[in-house]
């Protein structure tokens, strides 16, 4: 059964200067469940927005985006919310931790908007990730890798069916890079979560056995250059 | 999720940005807080005063002195607080003692204070006959008496002897006038034979001696005739010379006071008769209303601009916490939900505070009852309670999540995806 499906999805920008630049153009694209999927991209390819838009962060121009069985263009922005907030787990590229929070607490905020805080299944889920020790530590008293660590706990925090991961790895050495990417993988295909990794890191990239190239199926070109939109 | 997980959700989101936000917090409660003890220190020192100085609780029913203003006649031998604005012939205190509709008169000479505190010349119905409240006389302390109005004997109000250090067997020279001045000095020496109980009224801030060692004190000199009359040792007065400040009159019946006020106001040109009391004070409070508007219109002002600092302290934060709000968006939080946390931080800012303003309120009270007695004698009481002091916090809540509105609408339309990670 598919968790993501996506048909002819399409978003643009209006430019400072009033001109429109398309920045996704995905024909079709798909995810089945418990699927692991790296999409390779380069920066300014439009990765965070496809994320986005998958995630229902962002509202399509047009198209459909199918995630978890519910059409996002037909729901309203307070259904989309309740949906990311039920079936979605994201893990971003500086990981979004909430500062005046602990780790536990983080991770409690990834189930308070969705079925509901689980205080004993968020401690297993940062047991599980080697943090049982920092449950009460503020993410400034943490290492990047911890910190990164409870990013990861907090998006299986409501048992996701599809986790987002956006350059997760970004922020960390090789050797820490591959460490935490076998435990993304491993702790979505305990929780049954598919997930989808975008990166362009050849190495993260290599790791998996399905990869797509996000130039391929989006047909709009990348910008050239850093942090640009494309055309 | 039911409702009570909602709001408990939301508690948790506030109480974790209060703690995050935790100087900028304080500071705004604290502003609160002055706000609303001051507006409610207003209202209610406003309703206590009125009601002290207006309320009738003083004994008598009326005064009658000189020809003049009622109102200093009342301030000048209920409160001790004007000067006398003359004396009136001891014949008319006799002749207002003997009226049947009169049930009590007694007569005041005043014009000589001990380090400020007036002393008042009187008779021993001060103490036997006059009821400060419905069945309570005035009573000295273990140890004392009430005076003989034979020798140069003092009672001291308690708060004149708290004040002074006095007691009963301490001995004093007043000084002439009704203000302190230490070149007035009289020659002779009273002694003090009792101290009397707290009454919490004016009387507390009183010194009472014999009426008859008031004329006869050197320096004094007796008009009751037209002529100058000076007292002599071991000579009677007579009656037609001696004079008094005032009479203080409490009578059997209503109508009494409004017969005599025809009497002695309309048609009478020899004295003034202030009745009643309460009414002679509750004039001289609607002539200051203006007074009582501005000191409200302050108070709400005050309270306005609180509201504006928890506005502009949670406005302030904001732009740092864009990217909280887009973090709690994009792990599923309802815009609803920010907005609601917005609005309820606000309203915890403003409950706080206006918890915290019941400590302003009791201490800006306390002083001002402290200074109320001091100068008059009344005594307010704090935990008295007042409309306002529900009211004031109620609506400084009401007016904390009303100014949490504007952040909270800005926070409601923050852009989520602008404000997590760059674009990559």
């Amino acid at each position: 059964m598919k968790v993501l499906e996506i048909k002819n999805l399409k978003k643009s920008y209006l430019s400072p200067e009033g001109e429109r630049h398309d920045i996704v153009n995905v024909s079709f694209f798909s995810l089945g469940g418990g699927d692991q999927l790296a999409l390779a991209g380069e920066s300014g390819s439009g990765k965070t927005t496809f994320l986005n838009l998958i995630a229902g962060i962002l509202k399509p121009d047009e198209g459909d985006v199918t995630l978890a069985g519910k059409h996002l263009p037909t729901l309203s922005e307070g259904q989309r919310d309740l949906l990311r907030a039920q079936s979605l787990g994201y893990i971003f590229q500086t990981f979004n931790l909430l500062q005046g929070y602990t780790a536990l607490e983080n991770v409690k905020l990834g189930m308070m908007f969705g079925r509901g805080v689980d205080a004993s299944y968020a401690t297993s889920l940062l047991d599980r990730v080697g943090l049982k020790a920092r449950l009460n530590y503020l993410p400034r008293q943490m290492s990047v890798g911890q910190q990164q660590r409870v990013a990861v706990a907090r998006a299986l925090a409501n048992h996701p069916k599809l986790v987002l991961a956006d350059e997760p790895t970004g922020h960390l050495d090789p050797v820490r890079a591959m460490e935490s990417l076998t435990l993304i993988r491993q702790i979505c295909r305990e929780n049954g979560a598919a997930l989808l990794l975008v990166s362009h890191d050849k190495e993260i990239l290599a790791k998996f056995e399905r990869i797509e190239n996000l130039s391929r199926i989006n047909r709009v070109p990348a910008m050239t250059g850093s942090g640009g939109h494309k055309k | 999720m039911n409702l009570l997980e909602k709001l408990k959700n939301l508690i948790f989101l506030v109480k974790r940005s209060l703690k995050q936000h935790a100087l900028s917090t304080m500071i705004t409660v604290f502003s609160v807080a002055l706000a609303t003890g001051l507006t409610m220190a207003v209202f209610s020192i406003q309703h206590q005063t009125r009601g002290a100085f207006t309320g009738g609780r003083v004994g008598f029913d009326a005064v009658l002195g000189a020809r003049g203003s009622q109102l200093q006649l009342v301030l000048n031998a209920v409160y001790q607080l004007e000067t006398s604005p003359g004396n009136i012939p001891w014949a008319l205190y006799e002749e207002v003692k003997k009226d049947p509709r009169v049930e009590l008169a007694i007569p005041y000479a005043v014009g000589d204070n001990y380090f400020g505190y007036r002393i008042v010349g009187t008779t021993g119905d001060i103490f036997t006959r006059f009821e400060y409240q419905m069945g309570k006389h005035l009573e000295v302390m273990n140890g004392g008496r009430f005076f003989d109005p034979l020798q140069k004997e003092a009672v001291i109000g308690s708060f004149v002897a708290q004040k002074l250090g006095l007691k009963a067997g301490s001995t004093f020279k007043p000084y002439h006038g009704l203000f302190f001045d230490p070149s007035m000095q009289h020659e002779e020496v009273f002694q003090i034979v009792g101290v009397l109980k707290t009454t919490n009224t004016p009387s507390d801030r009183v010194i009472w001696i014999p009426i008859d060692d008031v004329y006869r004190m050197k320096g004094h000199v007796l008009r009751g005739t037209g002529k100058e009359y000076t007292a002599k040792q071991g000579v009677e007065i007579p009656d037609a010379s001696k004079e008094v400040s005032a009479v203080m009159l409490k009578f059997h019946s209503p109508q009494a006071g409004f017969m005599l006020d025809q009497t002695i106001n309309r048609q009478g040109k020899v004295a003034t008769l202030a009745w009643p009391i309460g009414k002679v004070m509750a004039e001289l409070f609607d002539k200051m209303g203006w007074v009582t508007k501005i000191l409200t219109l302050v108070a709400y002002l005050v309270m306005l601009v609180a509201a504006g600092s928890i506005l502009s302290s949670l406005y302030n934060t904001l732009n740092e916490r864009r990217r909280e709000f887009a973090i709690l968006r994009s792990l599923g939080a309802r815009r609803s939900t920010v907005f609601s946390a917005i609005v309820l931080e606000a309203t915890a800012i403003a409950g706080m505070g206006s918890v915290v303003g019941y400590g302003v309120y009791l201490a800006i009270f306390s002083i001002a009852a402290l200074v109320v007695r001091q100068q008059t004698g009344v005594v307010m009481d704090v935990i008295q309670f007042h409309p306002s002091l529900l009211s004031v916090p109620i609506g400084m809540t009401i007016l904390g999540a009303v100014s949490g509105l504007v952040p909270a609408i800005k926070a409601y339309s923050t852009d989520v995806a602008r404000n997590l990670d760059p674009l990559s």
